[in-house]
């Protein structure tokens, strides 16, 4: 009996001897919230050092070329000796806008109409049908949409367009940069439309309003700055966008903008001077950071805007 | 009105009283959610420019039934129904009756006031503007009459364009009374009308409901059977899905004839 | 006195169920798309990609001769890069969020830190690799390393498993909380033996889901300078290497049609592998929804 040590002691007593145990998790009790505030504070340091990267780097390059000409000269073409190399963004801002431009025409429609199909027309069978193949959709590798566009899409245009399309080219790129960001446009103006509380469909279906009806003058508008907010954001996905355009737009930087033939965005541009032998301290060098600066300088813009549409304009229900 | 009951058809057909035209005709009406049966082979009428007041204890399917009158009710996934419920004559199930044309003729006001995020003036011209009215002095006309109607008016008529949340609520529900009369509707449905109400507001809304009757009939679910026996000309109540007693009001409030109407009544339960 | 004509109101009702009904056939028209495309590019992949899947196919080294090429090297690249991105994004990840959710106060501080994660999920991983290109490969002067590449991607998902964390933290209820401070346990006691544990399906399931995208990154590593063409599986942390989508990108860009069908193989290789990750993601999570 005397060597069960609960019957020696109560529980309390045991808890109050244990004083070594209080004072190692002392030690824990302080170091815990300061050890979590530095993971914390490593979030800033990773803006911080995107920006102090991009500025230290673009400062070298403008050294070199004057900031006039890379914002006013209209041709981009570093590969050749540096007198004569032209370093005018515009060119690849063309590209890049060229490309997004499609995208957009592409996703709005397409992904508006799914969200407005799975907010007010689907079941919920249907729902929990088409949601998780968005997903999928959503999580496909970039890599995977090149290869799909460069093979695929680019074949296929250049059967229906009369005339054909060259291999590298915007159509096809932009195209499917759209089919990209669908998922994204459809399940954030799903999630805004969503929620619109349904005593406003109640409402309006009530005064013998059709769903059409309901979604276009009762839900669309109430949810408007979160279907606009995801907009945007596509927006911002397809100027960063990278591979699919690297892989399936070509290279030949130009503000002469002709969607069946090749043209170079921001994002191509970094990796083709990443994939050359584009030595360390070249202008070229540099040029990549001012490139990046700029698509930097772009997607916040759109990040930004995003958000403050979606604060500024929120529905209090 | 002189409400005269006719015990024989109270057995077999419950209506408060034959010589009334009835509005909708119950018939058979049975409904399921999954497998919960929630209104039970129900068979009534009823009656045209009457207030009839729907009471029962929660859960006993008049919140149901009421949305069933004008088919609101198919929006829960997994609703069956069979039966046929009457509006005129025509059976609004029938596949060729076209729920949006019911629902222009049978207005609906919700439990919690719902207006649309638009301004007083948008609010109130939603109705007409959906069933093609364009003309803005139409709808001019149709706005100021429908919130005289709802006797909101005089408190709105200086802030037409602002945003309807800026009301009260009861206010509010004065305008989706007023919202719900813009399409000159034949019969209103009330669900539970003030039950977010604060009483002065909840005044307002009955003394409504009693000029409303004059033009329209209404059916109006409630909780409270004061509300009930202070508003209404017939009562039906309800229990697990089915009608215990149907009669006009007076009569089930003084001498009701089931006991379990009674039970209600007096409080003992519900 | 009626102001509103109920026969025209009747005859407009045929044309509104027309639109409606036509609305209808577009919208499920424009949501059938997005499946019909994810049908078609599944079935391209694999018409192209099924000719060249052998066992071989994944135990070789890249090669000229398309019969012989494999994703070896590339494949353990990818093994060896989340080797270092899931423990450095996990703790990262997870710590910002411990105390973001229990530790911060309401303050301008906090708030800066949320804003500044919304927005570094913003931005292009492109970005990112110009950031690692001059931190870690120049600067900490680590080269085209496992390490550099590995960190880089880190910083990449960051944010996600921030999210996802936070987001799980919140759905632990504030009652067992209370108990467990009740019974007179620290809040580090708490944190560590109650909302840990009970956060913990959630957090691994947005950290699955977030490195599942840093397999099928490309762009930051093309510009960290990986390299395209590799015979050789890293050895240690500062070993060059190349990963799955780079070698796919490589085979890819080159004219012949034999080497996009070897990258269709590679294609159908990397989406298994992401298909079994999202699978182990949407396990635990169901798995914890029923329990709770």
């Amino acid at each position: 009996m005397s060597k069960d040590p609960i019957n020696d002691k109560s529980i309390r007593s045991m808890i109050q001897e244990k004083k070594y145990a209080r004072s190692q998790s002392a030690v824990m009790e302080k170091l815990a919230p300061k050890i979590f505030l530095i993971c914390a504070v490593i979030s800033i340091f990773t803006t911080l050092g995107i920006i102090f990267t991009l500025l230290t780097e673009t400062f070298t390059f403008f050294n070199r070329v004057s900031i006039v000409e890379f914002l006013t000269n209209t041709r981009w073409f570093p590969f050749t000796s540096d007198k004569n190399a032209d370093y005018g963004i515009l060119a690849l801002v063309m590209g890049t806008l060229t490309i997004t431009a499609i995208a957009m025409v592409v996703a709005i429609p397409v992904g508006l109409a799914a969200a407005i199909y799975l907010s007010e027309y689907a079941s919920a069978k249907t729902r929990k049908f088409i949601k998780p193949i968005l997903e999928v959709l959503a999580g496909v590798p970039t890599i995977v949409y090149g290869f799909f566009a460069l093979t695929f899409v680019t074949p296929l245009l250049d059967k229906i367009i009369p005339g054909g399309i060259s291999t590298f080219n915007a159509l096809s790129p932009g195209i499917v940069v759209g089919i990209m960001i669908i998922p994204m446009i459809a399940s954030l103006s799903e999630d805004a439309m969503n929620a619109v509380p349904n005593s406003m469909r109640e409402a309006a279906l009530a005064l013998g309003a059709t769903r059409f009806e309901v979604a276009v003058t009762v839900v669309l508008p109430a949810a408007l700055s979160g279907v606009i907010a995801s907009f945007v954001l596509g927006i911002s996905r397809a100027i960063g966008e990278t591979m699919i355009v690297t892989i399936a737009g070509g290279s030949r930087p130009t503000t002469d903008i002709n969607v069946t033939e090749s043209i170079q965005t921001m994002t191509a541009y970094i990796v083709q001077v990443s994939q050359g032998d584009t030595g360390y301290g070249t202008t070229i060098y540099y040029s990549i950071y001012a490139v990046g600066m700029t698509l930097f300088l772009f997607t916040l813009m759109m990040n930004l805007l995003a958000q403050f549409i979606s604060r500024k304009f929120r529905e209090e229900y | 009105m002189e409400l005269t009951i006719n015990r024989q058809v109270v057995e077999k057909y419950q209506t408060p009283s034959e010589q009334l035209k009835p509005v909708f005709t119950v018939n058979h009406l049975n409904l399921w959610y999954g497998q919960d049966h929630a209104l039970k082979d129900l068979k009534f009428d009823i009656p045209e420019k009457q207030v009839t007041a729907i009471i029962g204890p929660s859960g006993c399917g008049k919140s149901t039934f009421i949305k069933t009158l004008n088919r609101m009710v198919e929006m829960v996934q997994g609703v069956r129904i069979s039966g046929e419920i009457k509006y005129r004559e025509k059976n609004i199930f029938d596949p060729k009756y076209r729920v949006e044309e019911l629902r222009t003729l049978v207005g609906m006001v919700f439990q919690k006031p719902n207006p649309f995020p638009k301004s007083i003036y948008e609010n109130i011209a939603y109705g007409p503007r959906i069933h093609g009215i364009k003309n803005k002095k139409v709808l001019d006309q149709v706005v100021e009459k429908s919130l005289r109607g709802a006797a909101i008016w005089d408190e709105v008529k200086d802030r037409l364009n602002e945003n309807a949340y800026g009301l009260s609520g009861g206010q509010q529900q004065r305008l989706c009374i007023a919202r719900c009369l813009a399409i000159e509707p034949d019969v209103i449905l009330m669900d539970e009308p003030t039950s977010a109400l604060d009483p002065v507001s909840t005044l307002k809304v009955e003394e409504l409901i009693q000029e409303l009757k004059k033009e329209y009939s209404i059916v109006i679910v409630t909780h409270n059977m004061q509300q009930a026996a202070r508003i209404s000309d017939c009562t039906a109540f309800f229990l697990n899905g089915e009608v215990i007693e149907y009669t006009n009001t007076s009569k089930l409030f003084s001498h009701p004839s089931d006991k379990r109407t009674e039970d209600y009544i007096t409080g003992r339960f519900g | 006195m009626s102001l509103i004509n109920k026969e025209i109101v009747h005859k407009r009702l045929i044309k509104r169920m027309t639109a409606n009904r036509f609305a209808k056939f577009g919208f499920i028209l424009a949501t059938s798309f997005s499946l019909m495309v994810l049908g078609v590019l599944i079935y391209r992949i694999l018409v192209e990609g099924l000719h060249y899947l052998s066992f071989e196919f994944i135990t070789n080294f890249a090669s000229r001769i398309p019969e012989r090429a494999g994703i070896w090297a590339a494949l353990l690249g990818t093994l060896w890069i989340m080797a270092v991105t899931a423990p450095v994004s996990f703790i990262l990840g997870v710590g910002t969020a411990i105390y973001l959710e229990e530790y911060a106060k309401k303050n301008a501080f906090t708030k800066f830190i949320q804003i500044n994660i919304a927005n570094l999920a913003g931005v292009p991983s492109i970005v990112f690799g110009l950031l690692g290109l001059t931190i870690f490969v120049r600067l900490a002067g680590l080269g085209s390393s496992v390490l550099a590449g590995g960190l880089t991607m880190s910083l990449l998902i960051l944010p996600v498993i921030v999210v996802a964390s936070q987001e799980a933290i919140r759905t632990v209820p504030r009652e067992i909380r209370e108990a467990s401070f009740g019974m007179g346990a620290t809040k580090w006691q708490t944190i560590r033996r109650i909302v840990f544990p009970a956060a913990l399906p959630g957090i691994l399931t947005g950290t699955i889901l977030a490195l599942s995208r840093a397999v099928g990154e490309t762009a930051p590593l093309l510009v960290l300078g990986a390299l395209a063409y590799v015979a050789f599986v890293p050895e240690n942390l500062f070993s060059q290497f190349t990963v799955l989508p780079i070698q796919l990108y490589n085979w890819t860009s080159r004219p012949q049609e034999e080497f996009h069908m070897l990258a269709a193989s590679g294609i159908i290789i990397l989406m298994v592998i992401l298909l079994i990750m999202n699978s182990i993601a949407v396990f635990i999570r169901n798995k914890f929804h029923k329990r709770s």
